[in-house]
């Protein structure tokens, strides 16, 4: 059986690399799936964690399962954003998105 | 009897239905829709009286008070609460029939006087309001119910002063009457709540209840200054019944006032709203005479004073409704006077019934007065005496009609006037002798200046006017046509003639069987040593009138030349606006208002214009952070996190 440490560099890792695209990428695009990365490595650890600390149990199994859900919402939202701000914008670069407090 | 509501709540729905739709509505029938609806409540008025003077009112011959309607309108504390409703007793009972029928009278006689004048049925929404409110403070069964309908009471008298708003004059002495009313209820507000502080309660039946007990013990000898606390409490109520019923030296408003329509003054500034202050008293007499008879005797002497006062001031003026105004306050100190010197029960009573007795006697003939004097101005288009003379001859049912009323006031048998003076007088007489003297000459001053009024408008012949263009044209006709003064339509002389009759004959009600101190009915009869005393004195100053006014003679100016200085003073008031004036400008502008006005720029200001500077100071310092820039805030945001966890996990 593989160890469970492996599993947690691997979510690590995917969550610190999901923060750095989040803060780095120009594209909004980019960014969203820097979050998705995220989102997927809190997953990860939500399954790990259910797998081999509770095996008895489905809590974590369920949760993972939600955040998938909520995750898929939460992309169709920002795609809907990054539409309309494409709009009235006329490109999707972040940098451009502060014209929005004017 | 729960129908007596009706009474007060049918004016006040006259208004809503008048104030916004009138203007819909052709002018009169918006006068006949509004004068229709004070009938109804006349009537609904006499049908209270009926029932309550020859049915439930008494119970083991004593008029006992009904409170057919009361219901809680805001609860504060257990013993803070507001109720409003209506409380049927002989003096409320007698103010109801005073009020509806002068109200009635002059809604029917401004049909006449104010016709084709632009707003009419905004003077018809306004009366309608007026007659709501006071028709409320009468019937008032708590002190505080008493007050919002005499706030309201004092709106609408401001808004029908000021009802010509085009002339400055009109604004002036409506904000001038408003005023200063509503200075004088600041104290009469103060009173209240000190009186409610130590009784826990507002209702008249439990203040007045029992000797007024409960006001006498709940105070328990505090004293402020010398004086009981409950002293200051009435003082200042009384304050606020000085105001309104224009005593010395609250009563600059009401000459001003008369720039109003002249059937307004007749209604509000003559029969109802300024008999307030009196019925103020009267409502709380128990307590005055029980708890503070100190402040009634305070009230004998300011009235007494008023009286002599104003009635020296009615024989120097020369515009006849500041005569009739002058007259008026002279009345209303008479009224209050009876009021001081009287006692408590049975023939001790005396005075108290005879001031509801005047104040019944004086809105009829008073109004009678106000609304001739109209008659006379719609005729010759002036208020001055010198435009006038001689309109006997062109007004009959006038001249008539305002013979009776000034015999009447003047105080000759059977008029009604004779008795209720009388028995001011008689009452004044056992009490106190100066007042009593004092009381005398005013009668005699009565009189003179009553039928100097009256010689002067109806017989005696005009005088040149003096730059009165107004009234040469209507005398000698403008452009060769000849304009000769008439009498005046029906709508105005049938109120006249009812009124005369009610001058006459209200004199013979025994009035002593319905209103007493205690409520127990007692006989009076003629004093007639006072009786004579008091007519020789009214005869006294019709003949000097007559003498000097009935033809045009040189006499009163040169006795007015021999008066010199003290004349001069009478026609200006003594100087009592310019006395205000300098009071209020030198006294409360400069040394009460300055330093608030000091605080307010500073202190409540400034500490109100320090947070906003702080706020926008540091909005300023940190608005660079709101950058707009989506990673700088996942920046700070993950900085943040990071910073809590390692706090979480280390410390």
């Amino acid at each position: 059986m593989i160890r469970m440490e492996y599993y947690l560099i691997i979510s690590t890792l995917m969550f610190f690399i999901g923060i750095y695209g989040f803060i780095s990428r120009k594209n909004m695009i980019a960014i969203l799936i820097s979050l998705e990365l995220v989102l997927n490595a809190v997953e990860i650890n939500f399954a790990v964690f259910n797998r081999y600390l509770f095996p008895g149990q489905l809590e974590g199994m369920f949760f993972t399962l939600f955040g998938i859900a909520i995750t898929a919402a939460e992309t169709a939202v920002a795609l809907a954003i990054i539409i309309n701000a494409y709009r009235a914008i006329g490109n999707i670069d972040i940098k451009n998105l502060s014209k929005m407090k004017e | 009897m729960e129908y007596s509501l009706f009474i007060v709540v049918i004016p006040f729905l006259l208004f809503l239905f008048l104030g916004l739709l009138g203007t819909k509505l052709k002018s009169i029938v918006a006068g006949i829709i509004g004068t229709i609806g004070m009938g109804i409540c006349a009537v609904l008025a006499y049908t209270v009286a009926y029932q309550y003077f020859f049915g439930i009112g008494k119970t083991n011959g004593e008029w006992v008070k009904q409170i057919p309607l009361n219901f809680e309108w805001l609860r504060f504390t257990e013993n803070l609460h507001i109720d409003l409703g209506v409380l049927l007793d002989p003096i409320s009972v007698m103010m109801l029939v005073v009020i509806t029928t002068v109200s009635l009278m002059v809604h029917i006689y401004s049909l006449g006087y104010m016709k084709g004048e632009t707003g009419f049925q905004r003077y018809y929404a306004f009366l309608s309001l007026f007659s709501f409110s006071m028709l409320g403070l009468v019937v008032a069964t708590n002190i505080f119910q008493m007050y919002i309908f005499w706030e309201l009471v004092g709106v609408s008298s401001y808004s029908l002063i000021g009802f010509y708003y085009t002339k400055p004059s009109a604004v002036a002495a409506s904000k001038k009457a408003f005023i200063v009313t509503r200075f004088a209820d600041l104290g009469f507000l103060i009173g209240i709540l000190i009186l409610s502080f130590y009784t826990k309660t507002f209702d008249f039946g439990l203040l007045t209840a029992d000797h007024a007990s409960l006001v006498t013990t709940s105070f328990a000898g505090g004293t402020f200054m010398g004086l009981s606390i409950a002293t200051w409490a009435l003082a200042l109520i009384f304050m606020g019944g000085a105001g309104k019923s224009a005593m010395f030296p609250l009563h600059i408003w009401l000459p001003d006032a008369m720039e109003g329509p002249t059937p307004v003054s007749a209604l509000i500034h003559a029969a109802t709203m300024v008999v307030a202050g009196v019925y103020l008293v009267a409502r709380l007499f128990p307590v005055y005479i029980f708890a503070a008879p100190d402040v009634l005797e305070m009230i004998a002497f300011v009235g007494a004073f008023t009286a002599l006062f104003a009635a020296v001031i009615a024989i120097t003026q020369t515009d006849i409704k500041r005569v009739l105004a002058f007259s008026t306050i002279s009345q209303i100190a008479y009224m209050m006077v009876a009021l001081g010197v009287s006692g408590y029960g049975d023939h001790e009573g005396l005075g108290y019934m005879a001031s509801m007795f005047h104040l019944f006697t004086h809105a009829f003939f008073k109004a009678l007065l106000f609304l001739g004097a109209g008659s006379v101005i719609h005729a010759v288009h002036s208020n001055e005496m010198s435009a006038m003379g001689g309109l006997h001859k062109y007004m009959k049912i006038t001249s008539i009609t305002f013979f009776i009323a000034c015999l009447a006031i003047a105080g000759i048998p059977p008029f009604s006037g004779f008795f209720s003076k009388d028995e001011i007088l008689a009452a004044a007489f056992h009490h106190q002798p100066v007042i009593f003297w004092t009381l005398w000459v005013v009668a005699g001053l009565t009189a003179f200046y009553m039928f100097r009024l009256y010689f002067s408008i109806f017989w005696n012949t005009p005088k040149s006017p003096k730059g009165d263009l107004v009234h040469s044209a209507s005398l000698q006709g403008v452009g060769g046509e000849h304009h000769k003064p008439h009498e005046s339509p029906a709508p105005m002389t049938i109120p006249l003639i009812i009124l005369a009759v009610f001058s006459i004959f209200t004199g013979l009600i025994p009035f002593a069987d319905f209103i007493s101190s205690d409520n127990i009915p007692f006989h009076t009869h003629i004093d007639w040593t006072v009786a004579i005393m008091s007519i020789a004195v009214a005869v006294i100053g019709i003949t000097i009138a007559f003498m000097l006014y009935f033809k045009d003679s040189k006499q009163p100016a040169r006795i007015a030349q021999a008066m010199g200085g003290f004349y001069q003073a009478a026609l200006h008031k003594f100087y009592m606006d310019e006395i205000w004036m300098w009071v209020t400008q030198t006294v409360i502008f400069r040394y009460i208002c300055e330093p608030i006005k000091w605080f307010d720029r500073h202190i409540i200001d400034g500490s109100m214009n320090g947070l906003a500077w702080i706020t926008q100071k540091s909005s300023a310092g940190i608005k660079g952070l709101q950058s707009g820039k989506v990673q700088f805030y996942a920046w700070v945001f993950i900085f943040g996190s990071i910073v809590i966890a390692a706090l979480v996990l280390f410390l």
